[in-house]
């Protein structure tokens, strides 16, 4: 009897730990849409989209246009992954398939570290490094843009997508490989023509969730990007994002003001975004730990 | 009648690290002979095979002594790669190992890797290698189906049709029907008694009843050494040697 009671003691120890992380997601996505809630009645939907700036402090009528700051989360986050992307799977295809397993023992590791980096460093070295990297580059006055932003964050975005791609690589077949090699492929081809595919849903996934990590990072685009509130023109204009827009303005917002509600707007589009985004990576990656 | 001699094996000791694995292996492979290789498990018939194409590169820390020749050159030598080896020598797994693919491009993939563009000689080409491995009248509507849709013994097939798509000079068998049915395994069987006309054939197989009705030769392995070597019909009525005779006969292994 004794024995039943501390069973199910632990059993409900367990469940309310587990009850407690779904009932801070749906907490926060509740706070979240009851704080927006307000501005729908200040400002419909179709001026969010209309309106070609985020004005807020305007001395006669503010705005309130999403699209600026929507457009410039999706440029840094685009521009991150086309640096991340390629770099992430050559350097998961070097780690899963030709670096000898010393070089490996090094390097996984180290590409562990790159994820722990506080953002704020790279924004940091964003300002002093990449950003007079960029003026040298392109002979532009100011370095701080969506350029500056897409390689910090793609820095970001490589450790998470080097070291789930380097997984999804490793649980290829070994079969497949051999398969490969027995026809008289080198090693570029059967990794390139026979594992990267094999391994496709599972790459995607790392992508995803490295797409998740960039598009939610705040401090790093906060310093590299020079959050000029305007329609972006250029991936070496300014941009200011979604995140840096909350991260900037909140603090400073007066209460219960539409402005505030607004920002709890951007909060909730954010959250909605990342939310799909990282359902989308787990839908790839079961498929790839189903197919092998 | 003896045909020419294809491959050779001379003197050959093979370690996995310090572990031994084969001792002093001497062997002749025929052309246009079935050569089987039987054994016990872990007797190194396998790692034999894969020697024979230079699968054994493969594996960290494998070390080779004595020579391997094809048609009189080594194929161990350093300057010899191994790429030019495995396109002559050709290899079926013991688990049928399509790739994720169309049963099209599983056939195609091997011409398109060494280099051919041509569009029509590679179909041309897909069609010649499924008929030949008899898998043709099977998938003429589902070309380009997934191959891992079709059953365990056409999934084996379809490894051979993708094999003879390169036109090896030697093909390996692994136990091609470790994994199979008793009817595909027929099937199989008949298919090597075909390829023979044209290729040199080497099987390793558990099955001893399939080694004396595919083979020509026979080769007895047993704890890393070449017991016994002869023709098959020799093997399985007058063995010379005593172990080789408890084997075939059931009594251990």
């Amino acid at each position: 009897m004794n024995r039943r009671i501390k069973e199910k003691i632990i059993e409900g120890f367990f469940f309310l730990n587990g009850i407690i992380v779904i009932g801070i997601l749906v907490g926060i996505f509740v706070i979240l849409v009851r704080n927006a809630w307000p501005a729908f009645h200040d400002v419909s939907i179709g001026d969010m989209i209309r309106w070609p700036n985020w004005n807020p402090d305007a001395y006669t009528t503010p705005t309130y246009g999403v699209l600026p700051m929507l457009m410039s989360t999706l440029m840094v986050t685009l521009g991150s992954l086309a640096v991340a992307v390629p770099v992430g799977i050559g350097a998961a295809a070097y780690l899963s398939d030709v670096a000898s397993p010393r070089v490996r023992e090094i390097a996984k590791p180290v590409v562990e570290i790159l994820a722990g980096i506080p953002s704020v460093v790279l924004g940091f070295l964003g300002i002093v490094l990449v950003g007079p990297m960029i003026c040298k580059l392109t002979g532009r006055y100011n370095g701080l843009n969506a350029v500056n932003g897409s390689i910090l964050l793609a820095v970001m975005a490589l450790p998470t997508i080097i070291s789930l791609s380097e997984d999804a690589l490793g649980s290829v077949p070994r079969s497949y490989e051999e398969a490969s090699l027995a026809l008289g492929a080198n090693k570029w081809q059967t990794v390139i023509n026979v594992k990267i595919p094999a391994a496709a849903s599972g790459i995607l996934a790392a992508c995803m969730l490295g797409m998740g990590r960039a598009i939610g990072e705040t401090m790093t685009v906060l310093m590299a990007t020079g959050n000029a509130a305007e329609f972006p023109g250029s991936f070496l204009g300014p941009v200011k994002t979604m995140t840096a827009t909350i991260a900037i303005e909140l603090g400073e917002v007066a209460y219960h003001t539409t402005h505030y509600y607004m920002l709890f707007v951007v909060g909730l589009m954010l959250f909605i975004i990342t939310f799909f985004i990282n359902l989308a990576a787990d839908v790839f990656f079961h498929k790839h730990t189903r197919a092998h | 009648m003896d045909n020419k001699i294809r491959m050779k094996a001379r003197d050959v000791n093979f370690y996995y690290g310090t572990a031994q694995i084969l001792n002093g292996i001497n062997l002749d492979i025929f052309a246009n002979n079935v050569t089987a290789i039987i054994g016990p498990s872990g007797c190194g018939k396998s790692t034999f095979i894969r020697l024979l194409n230079r699968m054994h590169e493969l594996v960290p820390n494998a070390r080779l002594e004595g020579s391997i020749t094809l048609d009189g050159s080594d194929i161990m030598a350093d300057a010899v790669d191994p790429v030019e080896i495995r396109r002559k020598v050709g290899m079926v797994f013991q688990k049928p190992n399509p790739f994720p693919k169309s049963i099209f491009e599983n056939i195609a993939y091997g011409l398109e890797i060494n280099g051919t563009r041509n569009k029509q000689f590679i179909e041309d080409k897909v069609v010649e290698s499924l008929k030949k491995a008899v898998l043709w009248h099977e998938v003429e509507k589902r070309l380009h189906d997934s191959a891992l849709r079709l059953s365990g013994g056409q999934q084996q097939r379809l490894c051979i049709a993708r094999c003879l798509a390169i036109e090896p000079e030697v093909i390996l068998f692994d136990e091609p029907c470790a994994s199979l049915d008793p009817i595909s395994t027929h099937k199989v069987e008949e298919l090597i008694l075909e390829l023979k006309k044209v290729y040199t054939i080497v099987i390793v197989t558990h099955n001893m009843q399939q080694a004396a009705r595919v083979s020509d030769h026979t080769g007895f392995f047993y704890m890393g050494k070449l017991v016994e070597f002869g023709r098959t019909e020799d093997i399985f009525t007058r063995p010379r040697e005593k172990r080789t005779e408890d084997y075939i006969t059931g009594r251990f292994g």
